[in-house]
């Protein structure tokens, strides 16, 4: 169902940097011109745990909150959290896109409960009738990219509705300097190409 | 790069996408703030970190963060009836420890007027539970103004100052952590720097300022008629928002952000209560209540936490005789946690359950949860593998508030009970009493340390309490961020003379204090078993630098980081680094067998010494 608001839910681990990869699409959409707000986890959750970024883009928005089954696109850095995005907060028929990286939770590593396969997630993916986008590069010269990584992934792929890789170019010149800026700079190009 | 320093310090009126935290730095510069003061806790620390952006020499007032919520309300106190405008800030339950001064203000003429930003945390997220401030700020006869988004943070905080400053009193901005943390694009006005008279002026003139037997009496009568005044003034009329869908059997009274959550739910509403929200929540605008009640059927309270308006506003009607039917709290569900659009629709439909479409069931995750966790190097998590080995069975474990807090997930399983800050040394001293069965060993951090730790610590010397106090010395104030504190060596600004846990000790009279790192596991299992059977209060510090804080600095300075560890032959897949240790760096294979997740690992090697085969080794550069 096409609306004017485009809800984005992106979740992952504490240290995988969710802040640096909303703040950078808020800023992008603000740099195309598009009314944006939002809301991230801040605080206890960030040792490790379960972080998640609320995004909501269009000009009648009020709550930084996406409702559960509301999201169009889930954005997820780990598959373990890939699942979780997709069962709280993608609607059915919405777009699942997340960076291949495991970082098991702690009942997995504690022998609790078992560790979730790319396959599981493709089966729960089909079942909720979602579109599934796996992204992987393995040859990413630091894990910190992986967000620099799904940001030109979703941008070459053109979906986030009304961005151009120029608009992110000029978010990551906000908020990132010197060699830092430059790797990402230079990543986000490669893999624009 | 955008340097927050030029949008928070720009003459100029502009627009920028900020969370309420930083909006509120900019509302304080154009406020014409002179001293801010906070103790770190979440949902507020970005308000600092805001503040850290300004250079020192640019900066317009004072910032410190104090050693807890109490001395940094009474710094800004001080500051307020010396004629400066003030402001503190601190969490939800940073008020409790803050009371004491905090339910004086009402009673005092502030000269300066004093804003308290408040961060309360509906959901607790980041606290020990969701206490609702607002009844604190009636207890104590202030005024309190509460913002839903960061636009309103940022015009009501300025609205507050005014307030303050004209009504000489401490007006509370209440804030929630969806506030604090929502970002939007934010209007900035116009601010020129200003030339602060600084000319001392307290005087015992302005009072009275001693509140003692009867004299407490027209003090208490000064805040009643203040209030009384703010209630009746026009200018609340302006804070208060009239939506008018033409309804006039159903209406809604809310504030804050589960307004927002309101107006995202009518999206798919059947049909439009009308709306009245408020923007200041204590003193009530009555006359706008009077009006609303007057004009609907039935109305609904919509209020995250308690039923504080609620109760007001059921005496507005009875007073007035009104046949108005109002629906407040329904269950306890509504009691808890944060009005989220999800939870307001889940609210609204108790209430109406016509209005909104068939709500779905909250959606079941099957996907394992994911805790916070220590990260992987730190210091706590060595001290904790050390500790339980020197811990009989039986041992009583009392936790304290920090990132230690986290020893009571498994597999460690230390830390058993917890107040709040500071609580653990008076806890462990009841729990000491009538037995020597099963020793007691609390837990404290070294921000906690001098924020409220000490008074425990001395009554346990005082009053001869036999248990073993633990101080998880980490450097820095970990988990809200880190912040110095007095025994790290800086404040907010400079280095100064840190105030060294073992030579406060030793003052006090502790015998026994023996202290190691923690990377030294077997050193440390030593120290606590020796502490265990030494009789009377004795103190193990457990030291080790905040492993985050240092590769974050090590980052910065362009260094790389160490190669991750790696497995040897050696490994005979017994799992204790995983199943015992429990670094998130260490996880299973598809096969089963424990591997090294190369891009959680810092290459610390604490891991090395739990490996019963010594299987764990360091890497070199460019491979194993």
């Amino acid at each position: 169902m096409p609306s004017a608001t485009f809800d984005i839910f992106m979740i992952g681990v504490g240290g995988q940097g969710i802040g640096l990869l909303s703040e950078a699409l808020l800023r992008a959409f603000d740099h195309a011109g598009t009314p944006v707000r939002g809301v991230d986890t801040h605080g206890l959750a960030q040792r490790g745990g379960t972080v998640t970024s609320h995004l909501r883009v269009g000009p009648d928005t009020y709550s930084p909150l996406v409702r559960e089954g509301h999201a169009d696109l889930v954005i997820a850095l780990e598959r373990h959290e890939a699942m979780r995005g997709l069962q709280t907060h993608l609607r059915a028929g919405g777009q699942l896109v997340y960076y291949d990286a495991e970082w098991q939770p702690l009942p997995v590593r504690l022998q609790k409960q078992p560790r979730l396969t790319p396959e599981e997630l493709a089966a729960e993916a089909e079942r909720r009738k979602a579109r599934l986008h796996r992204v992987f590069v393995d040859t990413l010269p630091d894990p910190r990219m992986q967000n620099v990584a799904v940001m030109a992934w979703l941008v070459r792929n053109r979906v986030l509705p009304g961005l151009e890789p120029n608009h992110l170019e000029s978010a990551l010149r906000d908020l990132l300097d010197g060699p830092v800026l430059t790797r990402n700079l230079e990543l986000f190009a490669t893999l624009l190409r | 790069m955008k340097r927050l320093a030029d949008v928070l310090l720009s003459p100029a009126p502009g627009a920028e996408i900020v969370m309420g935290n930083t909006a509120l730095v900019r509302a304080m510069i154009e406020a014409g703030v002179r001293v801010v003061t906070s103790y770190p806790g979440s949902p507020t620390p970005e308000i600092a970190d805001a503040i850290r952006a300004l250079p020192a020499a640019r900066c317009p007032f004072h910032f410190e963060f104090s050693t807890n919520e109490k001395v940094a309300t009474e710094v800004a106190f001080g500051a307020s009836v010396n004629g400066h405008l003030a402001c503190v800030f601190f969490k939800s339950v940073g008020l409790n420890v803050a009371a004491d001064t905090f339910v004086q203000l009402g009673l005092m003429n502030l000269i300066g007027g004093l804003v308290v930003v408040l961060g309360d945390d509906p959901g607790a997220n980041s606290s020990q539970n969701e206490q609702d401030n607002r009844h604190l700020a009636r207890l104590a006869c202030l005024p309190v103004f509460e913002p839903a988004s960061p636009t309103e943070a940022f015009t009501m905080f300025k609205t507050a100052a005014a307030l303050a400053r004209s009504e000489r009193t401490a007006v509370v901005l209440r804030l929630t952590t969806h506030v604090c943390h929502a970002k939007e694009k934010v209007a900035f006005g116009a601010w020129e720097t200003p030339a602060f008279d600084d000319t001392p002026r307290f005087s015992p003139e302005n009072g009275p300022y001693i509140p003692i037997t009867s004299l407490v009496f027209p003090m208490k009568r000064q805040a009643l008629e203040r209030l009384q005044r703010i209630a009746a003034s026009p200018d609340h009329q302006t804070w208060t928002t009239l939506s008018s869908h033409g309804n006039k059997r159903r209406g809604i009274i809310t504030a804050g952000l589960p307004y927002l959550s309101l107006l995202e739910v009518f999206h798919e509403a059947r049909e439009w209560p009308d709306i009245l929200k408020l923007g200041m929540v204590h003193p009530l605008p009555r006359s706008p209540i009077l009006d609303f009640l007057r004009s609907h059927e039935e109305v609904k309270v919509l209020e995250e936490l308690d039923d504080f308006l609620e109760l007001q506003i059921k005496a507005v009607a009875f007073e007035h005789r009104l046949p108005v039917r109002i629906i407040g709290k329904t269950c306890f569900d509504d009691w808890v946690g944060e009005y989220t659009p999800d939870q307001t629709a889940r609210v609204l439909a108790r209430a109406w359950p016509d209005l909104l479409p068939p709500l779905p069931p909250p959606p079941a995750v099957t996907v394992p949860a994911r805790p916070a966790q220590l990260c992987p190097g730190c210091g706590h998590r060595s001290a904790f593998q050390a500790i339980k080995a020197a811990l009989p069975p039986a041992a009583i474990t009392v936790a304290d508030i920090g990132c230690h807090t986290l020893g009571f997930l498994p597999p460690y399983g230390i830390g058993q009970v917890l107040l709040c800050m500071g609580h653990s040394c008076g806890t462990a001293a009841g729990l000491s009493l009538f037995q020597k069965d099963r020793p007691v060993v609390a837990f404290l951090g070294d921000s906690t340390f001098f924020h409220a730790g000490l008074p425990g610590i001395i009554n346990a010397l005082y009053n001869h309490h036999d248990f073993t106090l633990i101080v998880m010395e980490n450097g820095t104030t970990a988990m809200t961020g880190h912040q110095d504190h007095p025994g790290s060596g800086r404040n907010f600004r400079e280095p100064v003379d840190a105030i060294p846990i073992r030579r406060v000790l030793e003052g006090l009279g502790v015998k026994t204090i023996l202290e190691t790192d923690t990377y030294q596991q077997a050193r440390l299992t030593d120290l606590v078993r020796q502490a265990l059977a030494t009789p009377g209060f004795k103190v193990v510090i457990a030291r080790h630098p905040c492993m985050l804080k240092f590769t974050r600095e090590q980052a910065r300075q362009g260094k790389p980081r160490l190669p991750a560890v790696h497995l040897s032959d050696a490994c005979d897949q017994q799992k204790v680094c995983i199943s015992g240790f429990a670094c998130p760096t260490f996880q299973f294979t598809p096969e089963g067998r424990v591997t090294v997740q190369q891009d959680l690992c810092i290459g610390d090697g604490s891991c090395r010494q739990v490996c019963p085969r010594q299987a764990i080794q360091p890497t070199k550069k460019g491979g194993a």
